[in-house]
C-alpha cells in the first residue's frame, strides 16, 4: 500500500463501516441458521393440522392456527415431566461429582513436588476426545455382567454384582460415563486459572505455618471461584441437552425408555410420531426453561459477587 | 480471611525455609491420587484395545483384560462390512470437521475482531445475541433446521451438516478474547496511518497475531464437529454421507437384533478414536484452555 495518507474524515468514515462488513458473514449465518430457525420453531408451535373427512386423499390433512393449545399440552404432559425429573436427578448427580473431581484433581496438579503430573493431566484430559456416542458404548459394553471386570471379580468371590443397566443404577451408568468424559476439561480450565495466580499468594501463608491442605480450602479455592462458576454454568446447559448417551445406551438395555430426557422425546414426537407442531412447542417450552435457568444463574451469581465484595 | 493473607505486603523468602530437606521430597499422596484418576480415565480405553482383538466366541466368554486372537478378523471383517461404508463415515467425518472447523475460525477471526477492535453502535448488543446461541438447546434448532433444510432441497445433503456448524458463539467469544489481548491499539493505528485499509489491515496486520487463538479455536470446532450426533443423526436419512459416530450407532442399533455385529461396533469405536487422539497429543502445545476463562497473558 504506497498510497498516501487519505485525510483524516474519509479515515474515520471507513473505519465505522468497516466492522458492519467484518460482521456480514456471521450475521448472515446467524439469521440462516439461528434466528430463522427459532422463529419457525416458535410459528410451527402455534399450528396444528386438522383431519378432514376420513383422513384420506393428499388434501385430507390441512394446517390450521393453533393457538396456545401445543403448549397446554405440551406443558400437562407428563412424560416431559418425568424426562425432566429424571434430567434433573441426573444432573444432580453427575454436575458436583464431576466439578468436585475436577478441582480436587487441579488442585493435586498445582501441589509443589508432584510426579508425573504432565502424564496425569493429559491422561485426565484425553475422555475429551472421545465422542459421547463412543464413550457411551465402551462403558455400556463394561457395564454388562458378561464383560464388566467387576462382575467377573464378584461372582468369582461367590456375591452378585449390582446391576448398573437397570432401575436406579441407570443414573449412576449415566453420570458415570459424563464424570468421565467432562472431568478433565473441567480440570484444565480450573488448573489453568490456578497456575495464574501469583505464587506470592501462599508463598506467604506457608511461611506462616499453614499447610497444603490449609492453602488449597482457604486461598486457592476461593481465587478460582470464577473458573468453578463458569464450569459449573456451562455443565448445567450440556446436562440440559444430555441426549446421545441414553440414545446409545438404548439398544443395551430394555430400561431406556425413548423419552428418558426431554430431548428424546421431541426426537421422537417430531420424527418417529411424525407430530412436529407438539414438537415444537416442547422444545420452545425447553429452550425457554434453559434461558430462565441461564440468566436465573447469573443473575444469582452476580448478587453474591456484588455483595460480597 | 483469606483475602487478608493475600492482601498481605510481599515477604522476600528467606534462603532456609524451615524444614531445609522438604523440596527434594516428591509428595507421594497427591502422585498417587492423580495416578489413581488417570487409571480410571483409561479403563474403557483399554477395554476397547483388548476387546478389539476378541473373536465373537472370545468377546462374552474371556476375562474383560485378556487379548483375543480375532483382531485381524474383526479389522477386514469392518473393512467389508456393507462395502467399506466405515471408511466412507470416516472420510465423511473429516470432511465436516476438517472444512467446518476451518470456517469456522475464519468467520469467528472476522467477527471476534470486529467486536474486539473497533467501537461502534450494537456493538455489544451483537455480541450479546451472538453469545445467546449458545444457550440454544441444540434440538431447538435442529428439528426447524431439518424442517427448512428440507424446503431448500438441502436436507440429507453434506451441506446440511456443514453450514449449520459453522458458526460457533464459543469460537467469536475466545477470538474476542484473544484479540483484546494479542493486538495492540498503537500497532493498528500506526498501520491506519501508513494507509492501510481495513481488510488489509485485518489481513495482513490482525491477522497473523491472532493465528495462536485462531488454532485453538479450529482445534475446539474439529473436536465438536467430530463429536457431534443429534445434528447428523437428524439432517441425514443416507448412510453413505454418516459421520462416523452416526454410522457407529446405527451399527449398535443393529447389533441389538444381531449380537456379531457387536465386535464390529467396538473395533469400529476403537479406529474413531484414535484419529482424534493422534491430533490432540500432536498439538498439545496448541490447546489454549486458559482462553475459556477468559485469562489471556500474551
Amino acid at each position: 500500500m504506497a498510497s498516501p495518507p487519505p485525510p483524516r474524515r474519509a479515515l474515520r468514515r471507513r473505519g465505522s463501516l468497516a466492522p458492519y462488513g467484518f460482521l456480514g458473514p456471521a450475521t448472515l449465518l446467524f439469521t440462516l441458521f439461528f434466528a430463522l430457525p427459532i422463529g419457525f420453531a416458535v410459528y410451527l408451535s402455534l399450528r396444528a393440522t386438522r383431519v378432514k373427512g376420513l383422513g384420506l386423499g393428499s388434501h385430507a390433512r390441512t394446517e390450521v392456527w393453533a393457538g396456545l393449545s401445543n403448549y397446554t399440552s405440551a406443558l400437562a404432559d407428563s412424560e416431559l415431566l418425568a424426562g425432566s425429573g429424571r434430567v434433573l436427578l441426573y444432573g444432580a448427580l453427575l454436575v458436583p461429582t464431576m466439578l468436585g473431581a475436577a478441582l480436587f484433581f487441579a488442585l493435586l496438579l498445582d501441589v509443589p513436588r508432584v510426579r508425573f503430573g504432565a502424564f496425569s493431566r493429559l491422561v485426565i484430559f484425553l475422555p475429551y476426545a472421545v465422542p459421547g456416542i463412543v464413550a457411551s458404548t465402551l462403558w455400556g459394553f463394561l457395564y454388562l455382567p458378561q464383560v464388566s471386570p467387576g462382575y467377573y471379580l464378584l461372582t468369582r468371590a461367590g456375591m452378585s454384582g449390582p446391576d448398573l443397566l437397570h432401575g436406579g443404577g441407570l443414573y449412576l451408568a449415566m453420570a458415570n460415563i459424563a464424570v468421565w468424559g467432562g472431568t478433565g476439561f473441567n480440570m484444565i480450565v480450573i488448573y489453568t486459572s490456578l497456575r495464574a495466580l501469583p505464587a506470592e499468594l501462599y508463598e506467604a501463608a506457608r511461611l506462616d505455618g499453614c499447610s497444603e491442605l490449609q492453602v488449597a480450602l482457604r486461598i486457592k479455592i476461593p481465587m478460582v471461584a470464577p473458573s468453578l462458576v463458569l464450569t459449573f454454568f456451562f455443565s448445567m446447559i450440556a446436562t440440559l441437552q444430555v441426549f446421545a448417551e441414553p440414545m446409545t445406551l438404548k439398544p443395551l438395555t430394555n430400561s431406556m425408555s425413548s423419552t428418558w430426557s426431554p430431548l428424546m422425546k421431541v426426537y421422537r414426537d417430531a420424527f418417529v410420531q411424525g407430530n412436529i407442531y407438539s414438537a415444537a412447542a416442547t422444545s420452545v417450552v425447553i429452550a425457554a426453561a434453559t434461558l430462565l435457568l441461564s440468566f436465573g444463574f447469573l443473575k444469582l451469581v452476580n448478587k453474591r459477587a456484588n455483595g460480597g465484595s | 480471611m483469606s483475602t487478608t493473607t493475600a492482601a498481605a505486603p510481599r515477604r522476600t523468602a528467606p534462603a532456609l525455609p524451615p524444614k531445609a530437606s522438604a523440596p527434594r521430597r516428591t509428595a507421594w499422596t497427591p502422585t498417587l491420587l492423580l495416578l489413581l484418576g488417570a487409571v480410571y480415565c483409561l479403563v474403557p480405553v483399554v477395554w476397547v484395545v483388548t476387546a478389539a482383538t476378541k473373536s465373537r466366541q472370545e468377546l462374552f466368554t474371556t476375562f474383560t483384560y485378556a487379548p483375543g486372537t480375532g483382531f485381524w478378523d474383526n479389522l477386514t471383517e469392518l473393512s467389508s462390512y456393507r462395502g467399506g461404508v466405515y471408511w466412507q463415515w470416516m472420510a465423511n467425518s473429516a470432511l465436516y470437521a476438517g472444512a467446518g472447523a476451518l470456517l469456522s475460525a475464519a468467520v469467528s477471526g472476522l467477527t471476534g475482531y470486529a467486536l474486539a477492535k473497533y467501537r461502534f453502535r450494537g456493538r455489544s448488543t451483537v455480541f450479546n445475541v451472538l453469545l445467546a446461541g449458545v444457550l440454544m438447546p441444540p434440538i431447538t434448532l435442529a428439528v426447524p433446521q431439518y424442517l427448512l433444510m428440507s424446503k431448500a432441497g438441502l436436507a440429507d445433503s453434506y451441506w446440511s451438516v456443514l453450514l449449520p456448524s459453522i458458526l460457533s458463539p464459543y469460537g467469536i467469544y475466545l477470538s474476542r478474547i484473544y484479540a483484546e489481548a494479542a493486538i495492540p491499539d498503537e500497532v493498528v493505528e500506526a498501520a491506519r496511518v501508513d494507509g492501510a485499509r481495513e481488510w488489509r489491515l485485518f489481513r495482513s496486520v490482525a491477522l497473523p497475531m491472532m493465528v495462536p487463538g485462531l488454532v485453538t479455536v479450529f482445534l475446539f470446532q474439529f473436536v465438536a464437529i467430530w463429536n457431534n450426533f443429534l445434528l447428523p443423526y437428524i439432517m441425514l436419512g443416507d448412510d453413505h454421507k454418516f459421520p462416523v459416530t452416526v454410522g457407529l450407532y446405527s451399527l449398535l442399533q443393529q447389533g441389538a437384533n444381531e449380537p456379531a455385529l457387536y465386535t464390529l461396533v467396538i473395533t469400529g469405536a476403537l479406529l474413531s478414536i484414535l484419529p482424534l487422539i493422534a491430533l490432540f497429543l500432536g498439538m498439545q502445545r496448541y490447546w489454549r484452555v486458559d482462553l475459556l476463562s477468559g485469562a489471556v497473558k500474551s
